[in-house]
């Protein structure tokens, strides 16, 4: 039963990857696609092309390095106090909410007729929102500082974790001793160690942000959109030649990724290289502008993206709310009648499709974990890159395969194709939440139980999941999270049929019913984060009589 | 020269409850040696002096380094150097680098990277410079340590039971280069241990906490 399972997880986590970029090559040249004779001719020529890569490449790039860099100065600057503690706290659930709805919010937020634009036309009696492109700006500005905000949570934590491997306190210590400021020592001593651990997820922010589809519906520019966004418009484009055109694109922008992260690659080395100079110089860091800035970027997109959804929670139950008025007339709860039953349904299937992927994730990712402690069977020194692997390929340049090599078979778009593309993306997450507490479990126990007479199975069943209970709801809240949140793969595996509260949201998004939105993103934001609280109500109530559990 | 550290009211509490109080003077070039079981809240006194005190305690008095009173200082700004067990050495950095690390800023680039050949021959390691750290003996580890403390020019020495982690051979040739370095750079030390033999070898006052 247990032996196959390590094999069948990698499986999962390449076959689906291996599969779909073949049949985004093959149609990319001509084959497959019946009717698309040069689509990869026709993919290059297309006008918006260059401006749609720069744009793509700009925004993932920046991104990137922004949340790294916002990251690593609040943690060098205000790791231990408790302005950090205070932060962290208002970071953590952040990371639950699902990009679409951060990105609604904060489109809201930003808007030349939104909260922020509303307060300086009630000071000065603007009639009319002011004209300016803040919002869709075509260089994507705001679709970057709107990465930035989401994703500084996850490189935080991600940060955060990997600090008690670096020794970073003892290492703190001894730079001061030594003479180096606070900022100046944590980035000089530990930063490097904490960056080796974190290497993988900031891949995966960078790939992430250069190939993204529904955070660049919203935030992004129009015309021309991102390429994602532009392979997803061909990709659902009645035209089924259209189809091998996405493919190409899609294509296209994997080719970029892979340059990109080639120079990202050297340019950590580079960095490294300047690292050692500025030890060797003996120079400090300003280390008051950098405490600052970091408190105040960090501050500051916690509060963009709280505020957004406020703003989202506002709008939902907002009767009449003209222009420069900062808050609605009154208050109705109209919008939830009129939209709410609708939402009820969809996100009952957001629901089943996220606990059946769920479900899935945490058979396979216990079954490896079980495995590989009776049996020593593991998937070997690789398994870290393999578990990333569906994350650091862009979505866009193997979905479209993954839609179109199954309906040259004669399959087509279904939901359970789209359970198959959830359960992709969602494995990796529960798998790298569960293993740490698994593999800290204390195996004399197993020991003990076994010389009771017990089964190993029994063992597991009644001894170590029970025991391990906490973490793993927290793994399948992170499981239902991700799910909640899956855009791309909805839309294509679906074929546009099966809807979920993400695709309703970004659906919603260009007709601008801000009431509809606002119940939508409230919606799905819920939806990601009610399993969170559950995962931390559950066991304190189911063990509230037993102090060993607690804090585990 | 300067006048030592001198530890004025010093008291350390934790929830309430009294752990230790000191008052002490340690001229230049001498020790002063601190024992006591462990709790006493000896390692907790040097990240006091060190300007550190974890938020679990309290801390009240004042420590004044050549004249110059310490409350208020952040640990950078003190010239307090400290060894621990643990050498700590820089893993990501060449053994080279982890000695330029506390060199004031200043002076040439050849000036900084002769000091530290200089500083890695005086300590018997002549041609370690790009050496991974990870690769040394824990004598050569933590006499690299040492040279790093001493290379940043402190004004005090602090060791928490720098020896204990060493084997018995080679503790005792450490002890000797620590102290006789402390010496030889006239700052005062302040040692904390379990060992009573660290205490014989450091040859000043032994306070009991």
């Amino acid at each position: 039963m247990l032996r196959p399972l390590p094999l069948l997880t990698a499986l999962v986590l390449t076959g689906p990857v291996a599969f779909g970029l073949l049949g985004t090559v093959l149609p990319a040249f001509g084959l497959l696609v019946p009717g698309a004779d040069a689509p990869m001719a026709e993919a290059l020529a297309w006008p918006g092309l260059p401006r749609a890569l720069a744009v793509s490449v700009l925004s993932g790039v920046l991104s990137t390095l922004g949340a790294l860099t916002v990251a690593a100065l609040i943690l060098a600057g205000w790791h231990g106090t408790r302005a950090f503690r205070w932060l962290e706290r208002a970071l953590s659930p952040l990371l639950a909410v699902p990009h679409a709805a951060a990105a609604l919010g904060l489109a809201f937020l930003i808007a030349p007729s939104g909260w922020i634009g509303r307060i300086p036309a009630t000071l000065f009696g603007w009639e009319r929102a002011a004209d300016l492109l803040i919002l869709n700006d075509p260089w994507g500005l705001s679709l970057t500082a709107g990465l930035i905000a989401k994703e500084l949570p996850f490189l935080l934590l991600m940060m955060l974790a990997a600090l008690p491997q670096t020794d970073a306190t003892a290492r703190v210590a001894v730079a001061r001793s030594l003479g180096q400021g606070r900022v100046a020592g944590w980035l000089k001593a530990v930063f490097p160690g904490v960056y080796a651990q974190v290497r993988l997820p900031v891949l995966v922010v960078l790939v992430f942000g250069m190939t993204n589809v529904d955070v660049a519906i919203i935030l992004g520019p129009s015309l021309p959109p991102t390429l994602a966004v532009q392979v997803t418009q061909w990709m659902t484009d009645p035209d089924l030649t259209e189809r091998a055109v996405a493919a190409a694109g899609g294509l296209i922008l994997f080719g970029a990724t892979l340059v990109v992260l080639t120079v990202w690659l050297g340019a950590e080395r580079l960095v490294a290289r300047i690292g050692r100079v500025w030890v060797w110089s003996g120079r400090g860091a300003p280390e008051r502008v950098s405490r600052g800035l970091g408190l105040t970027l960090a501050g500051g997109s916690a509060v963009m993206v709280l505020a957004g959804l406020a703003s989202l929670a506002v709008w939902s139950v907002a009767a009449r709310w003209s222009f420069p008025d900062l808050l609605p007339e009154a208050l109705t709860l109209r919008s939830w009648d009129r939209f709410g039953p609708d939402m009820a349904v969809t996100a009952g299937a957001t629901l089943a499709l996220a606990g059946a992927a769920t479900l899935l994730s945490l058979v396979l990712a216990i079954g490896c974990l079980e495995a590989e402690h009776r049996f020593g069977l593991t998937l070997g020194q690789r398994a870290l890159w393999l578990l990333y692997l569906p994350l650091l390929i862009p979505q866009v340049a193997f979905l479209p395969g993954l839609q179109l090599l199954p309906l040259s078979l004669g399959i087509g778009p279904s939901v359970w194709l789209v359970l198959a593309g959830h359960v992709v993306f969602v494995l990796p997450y529960v798998f790298l939440s569960l293993s740490g507490p698994f593999r800290a479990w204390d195996t004399r126990l197993a020991r003990v139980s076994g010389g009771l007479g017990a089964s190993r199975n029994r063992t597991l069943w009644l001894l170590r999941l029970p025991m391990l209970t906490g973490a793993l709801l927290t793994a399948a809240a992170v499981g239902v999270a991700v799910s909640v949140g899956q855009y791309l793969p909805t839309l294509l595996l679906g074929g546009g049929r099966v809807s979920t509260l993400a695709t309703e949201a970004v659906a919603l998004s260009s007709g601008g019913d801000r009431r509809a939105i606002g119940v939508l993103g409230l919606g799905q934001s819920l939806a990601a984060l009610l399993p969170f609280a559950l995962a931390l109500i559950v066991p304190a109530v189911l063990f509230r009589n037993r102090r060993g559990m607690r804090h585990g | 020269m300067g006048d030592g550290l001198r530890i004025e009211g010093a008291t350390l509490a934790q929830g309430g409850r009294r752990l230790l109080s000191l008052d002490a003077h340690v001229a230049p070039g001498d020790v002063l040696t601190l024992m006591g079981p462990s709790g006493s809240g000896k390692s907790t006194l040097l990240s006091w002096l060190m300007g550190d005190v974890p938020t679990a305690f309290r801390a009240e008095g004042r420590a004044i380094l050549d004249g110059r009173d310490l409350t208020g200082l952040p640990p950078e700004a003190r010239r307090i150097g400290i060894l621990y067990q643990d050498p700590l050495l820089f893993p990501h950095l060449d053994v080279a680098a982890n000695l330029a690390f506390g060199l004031p800023h200043g002076g040439t680039r050849t000036g900084r990277r002769a000091q530290v050949a200089a500083a890695l021959e005086e300590i018997g390691l002549a041609g370690f410079g790009p050496r991974d750290p990870a690769t040394l003996s824990g004598g050569q580890a933590a006499r690299v340590a040492l040279m790093r403390v001493l290379l940043s020019g402190p004004r005090a020495l602090l060791l928490d039971e720098p020896f204990s982690k060493l084997d018995a051979g080679l503790r005792d040739r450490m002890r000797r280069l620590v102290f006789d370095r402390a010496r030889a750079a006239a700052i005062p030390v302040v040692l904390v241990t379990h060992d009573e033999a660290d205490a014989v070898a450091a040859g000043g006052r032994v306070t009991w906490l």
